[in-house]
């Protein structure tokens, strides 16, 4: 890891996001923090409402009209994104940082055909024009595996299969090589094989062209198969953090352990599931302490009215939990 | 044969669908599909999107009027005169909560319309009563009977989803993808639930599903489905142990592994391609357009379902 805070690529310091609603401010992100170095791939993994795509939205400046960024720093290679212009963030995307949404069949425009559409990025982003940019789509198109890329510039969405939009969208997101690629729940909305065939895509494209992917999604499998490194949110706070087999393997926040035994155990399809108890949280009355209080089984009395700090277990894992905090006192105790 | 509950042959349902002005073609959702499914068992359906498994479970409530093929229940043959008896012993469980429950009910009138539908309650305290048990099984706070659907979140919402299919305490229950919609610490709630209610009442399921860890999980018997046809069914142990259909093989890999050293090590076998056109069926066998094994023999004629042993069923030629 990277010491001297500006090699990061995109450094994310105690990011708030808030939502104005009509029942009132929903914190959908409330003080998140990570960074991401070059050619890394970095997971966010969470359930619906943990605020994970809310964190890509904000860093790509996509919100919703009533979302804002309330707090917090974004560093783009020591750049402040907060002092971009709306003219520099439109550069800013595309160029240094691109990303592609759950629903390829929403997120093309139906009425216009592949090529036109992916022109667009390439004459936007680029010095390319006409004979030149569609050249461009043809070779970003052949880079993401379609066959046929002259046929398929004609054609238009609903034409094609869903895993068939979801490479369209990725090669429409390459289309300058940005640094960093945020894919948010990229194979949610596809099929299991499909969804083997553009993560094998990803990983590939990610390898040739060295640029850091942020994959958000709430598949632990996919995490698991893709991912260096890994952050666990639960409501819009980080509980967690670390490289993958040490989330995986010791996981030091009680969500990451529930999450773990509800789901079936790989070794043995015979053990016996073991839910998380209670309901999904509800952004509109947090606990006022640890987010997860409500449905922790191991709660205390400090984890309902505090905000548990994060703790170092090691160089590679960081967690959100006052257990650790406990266990650590306990242990220094001992040695006194 | 008494411990065959629900006996599925060769079931076929075919759509009409409009492909120019005048042509109508048959899209054969599900072609010749039997099995059978023994008193407390679970059988898994997995396929992709589009391979007919949500339609077999819904032919065999005759939801669709099967276009061929026969249901025998406990030996009895399923016909349309006598499929509204039937439903008491066969229920479904349906994928999305929110929009199998009709708005404009209170939970208690949701759970207690198959009572009213089969009269199995002789009085309004006895409907109740019944209404609150179901409700507590499910675990349910029975103080919410009156609330409506949308004031429930969506674990809570398959609970009543649940509770109505078990209110006329049936034997059988097509679960169609359950859980999918469900946030991953709940599923594992309503996954849980499935197994104690067939625990305690030796209930059958025909559990439909994509996600292959869960129907793993859940089932004893899984039957694979490509493009309308079953490709591949045996012992769940033994077809993630042992898969023998190219298919079969090339999902399992498919399946991210929620482990990172076996993800890492284990190799992915990818299909090239998508599914073909469920109107342009190719010719022979259905898979093998995609299929790496594929010969001349696979476009000529159609692989059947055959016996490999131990209860392995495969339908392709190679061996």
């Amino acid at each position: 890891m990277a010491i001297n805070m500006h090699e990061y690529l995109l450094d994310v310091q105690d990011l708030h996001t808030s939502f104005f609603t009509d029942s009132g401010e929903v914190q959908a992100v409330n003080g998140v923090s990570f960074h991401l170095d070059p050619g890394e791939i970095l997971g966010i993994v969470g359930e619906s409402g943990s605020g994970k795509s809310v964190t890509a939205y904000s860093i790509m400046r996509i919100l919703a009209d009533t979302g804002r960024i309330v707090g917090g720093k974004i560093l783009y290679k020591g750049d402040d994104l907060a002092s971009y212009s709306e003219k520099q963030m439109q550069r800013f995307r595309g160029k240094c940082c691109s990303i592609i949404f759950q629903d390829p069949m929403t997120s093309l425009n139906p009425v216009f055909t592949i090529g036109s559409q992916m022109r667009e990025a390439v004459v936007l982003h680029t010095e390319k024009r006409g004979e030149e940019a569609t050249a461009r789509v043809i070779e970003l198109l052949e880079l993401v595996g379609i066959n046929e890329p002259k046929k398929r510039i004609k054609q238009y969405p609903f034409e094609l299969s869903g895993g068939m939009r979801q490479r369209v969208m990725i090669a429409m997101a390459l289309a300058c090589e940005p640094d960093i690629l945020i894919a948010d729940e990229p194979t949610t909305a596809l099929d299991v094989t499909i969804q083997a065939q553009i993560l094998e895509l990803i990983q590939e494209l990610q390898k040739k062209l060295g640029m850091a992917v942020i994959l958000v999604t709430h598949d632990l499998g996919v995490i698991a198969n893709m991912c260096d490194n890994v952050v666990v949110m639960y409501g819009g706070r980080i509980c967690e953090r670390g490289t993958a087999r040490e989330i995986f393997y010791h996981p030091r926040h009680e969500y990451t352990k529930g999450l773990l035994r509800s789901i079936p155990n790989v070794n043995n399809m015979k053990t016996k599931l073991v839910p998380i108890s209670g309901t999904p949280i509800n952004m509109l009355c947090m606990p006022k302490g640890c987010a997860f209080c409500t449905r922790c089984d191991a709660a205390m009395k400090i984890c309902l009215t505090e905000v548990p700090e994060e703790l170092e277990i090691n160089e590679e894992h960081r967690a959100a939990c006052w257990m650790n905090v406990k266990e650590a006192f306990e242990e220094g105790g001992d040695s006194e | 044969m008494s411990d065959v509950l629900v006996d599925v042959k060769n079931l076929k349902q075919y759509f009409p669908v409009k492909t120019g002005f005048f042509k109508t073609l048959p899209l054969k959702a599900v072609d010749d599909v039997s099995f059978s499914i023994a008193p407390g068992e679970t059988l898994g359906l997995v396929g992709e999107s589009g391979c007919g498994k949500t339609t077999v479970g819904r032919s065999i409530l005759h939801l669709y009027k099967p276009t061929g093929g026969e249901v025998f229940f406990e030996g009895e043959k399923v016909t349309a005169d006598n499929i509204q008896m039937m439903r008491r012993k066969m229920q479904m469980v349906f994928q999305d909560p929110y929009s199998s429950l009709d708005p404009r009910m209170t939970v208690e009138d949701i759970i207690g319309e198959p009572l009213d539908v089969h009269k199995l309650c002789s009085s309004r305290s006895e409907r109740r009563e019944r209404i609150l048990y179901l409700m507590e099984t499910v675990g349910l706070n029975a103080e919410h009977a009156r609330r409506y659907a949308h004031e429930f979140s969506g674990g809570q919402r398959q609970r009543i989803g649940i509770a109505r299919a078990l209110a006329a305490e049936p034997k059988f229950i097509v679960c169609d993808e359950p859980v999918s919609a469900l946030d991953v610490s709940i599923q594992a709630q309503v996954i849980n639930m499935f197994e104690d209610l067939q625990e305690k009442l030796g209930i059958a399921y025909l559990f439909i599903a994509h996600d292959l860890l869960v129907v793993h999980h859940i089932s004893r018997r899984i039957a694979v489905m490509y493009l309308g046809k079953i490709v591949e069914m045996a012992e769940a142990d033994e077809i993630n142990a042992h898969p023998q259909h190219p298919y079969t093989v090339s999902l399992l890999s498919a399946v991210p592994i929620p482990d990172p050293d076996i993800a890492r090590s284990r190799k992915r076998i990818l299909l090239e391609g998508d599914v073909p056109s469920p109107l342009k069926m190719p010719s022979g066998c259905a898979f093998r357009t995609r299929c790496r094994y594929a010969t001349e023999k696979c476009a000529e004629s159609c692989p059947s379902l055959t016996d490999r042993g131990n209860g392995h069923f495969v339908a392709c030629f190679n061996q």
